[in-house]
């Protein structure tokens, strides 16, 4: 319930245009985030892990999930981190154009919490940006930064 | 974004203290919200309910997601999430801790159980109301769960 709270988001998504609008729905609404990109799997695994480019970048407090991206895709992405003692608790939503119901069961069985199918419309997608930042701020507590 | 269907929400509380679980009722009902609410005391009785096991239990709805007490006797909130989220059958549910307890290991632990949220619950009825909003509209309009992929015609 910390309202004056920054919300770290990692953001894996490899089309451009989506995260551009990521960004730009998450810069309208109401909850400050922090919003960090990378554009894939690998990618956001040497960001948790701080390798390299990332030495000083903050521990997210959430991540959202594309599933189709090249090198490790979003499935992959999900069942590893889920797998990491260090980054389990890291909470998931994926963030998708995918409507499969397979997907959607798998990564409910991986721990996601949240399965989003990303809106067409620019209006939809800063709804949804609220939306997530009301529920991850203001709602529930997140583990404590460590 | 919100996902027209005719199934109803179905969520199950486990909730030990009647006054909490009444106080989850009044909150969906002034928000709302119509979902099927399923009641269980505590964390064995929670497992029964989602095993169907019993008679009492044999048509239970399978709930879309589950409101997780941490201290309640016979099994509490913790052993629950461990052993749903260790269950391949009942892994996919999405599970959100209601509680008093503040103890950050707590948060910590139930996020690597699996959990899908951490809710301290407020002491002020206006603020709980607004919890609960809060989490319905998360749930029920922003992300999809499984079965509930498109219109039903009843």
């Amino acid at each position: 319930m910390s309202q004056a709270k920054k919300l770290n988001v990692l953001l894996v998504e490899d089309e451009p245009a989506d995260a551009h609008l990521v960004r730009l729905a998450f810069a309208e609404g109401q909850v400050p985030v922090d919003l960090h990109h990378v554009p894939d799997g690998v990618e956001a695994f040497a960001f948790l892990r701080r390798e390299g480019a990332y030495a000083n970048v903050p521990r997210p407090d959430l991540i959202l999930l594309d599933l189709n991206m090249p090198r490790m895709d979003g499935r992959q992405f999900l069942k590893k981190i889920k797998l990491d003692a260090a980054l389990r608790s890291l909470p998931v939503v994926v963030l998708t154009t995918s409507d499969a119901e397979r997907d959607l069961l798998d990564s409910y069985q991986h721990f996601a919490a949240g399965f989003i199918v990303k809106p067409v419309d620019v209006d939809d997608f800063i709804k949804l940006a609220s939306g997530i930042g009301d529920y991850w701020v203001n709602i529930v507590r997140l583990p404590e930064q460590n | 974004m919100t996902h027209a269907t005719t199934l109803p929400f179905v969520i199950l509380l486990a909730e030990d203290e009647p006054a909490d679980a009444h106080l989850v009722r009044t909150a969906l009902t002034e928000n709302r919200i119509r979902a099927d609410l399923r009641h269980v005391q505590d964390g064995r009785e929670a497992l029964e309910y989602l095993r169907q096991e019993g008679s009492r239990f044999a048509d239970a709805p399978r709930p879309d997601l589950i409101l997780l007490d941490l201290n309640m006797p016979r099994m509490d909130g913790r052993e629950c999430l461990a052993a749903l989220k260790q269950d391949p059958a009942l892994c996919d549910i999405p599970v959100v801790i209601l509680t008093t307890s503040e103890v950050e290991r707590d948060v910590l632990a139930s996020y690597r159980l699996g959990a899908s949220g951490f809710i301290s619950k407020p002491v002020d009825m206006a603020q709980f109301i607004e919890a609960v909003g809060n989490l319905g509209n998360y749930w029920i309009n922003l992300v999809r769960l499984p079965g509930h992929p498109v219109e039903v015609v009843k």
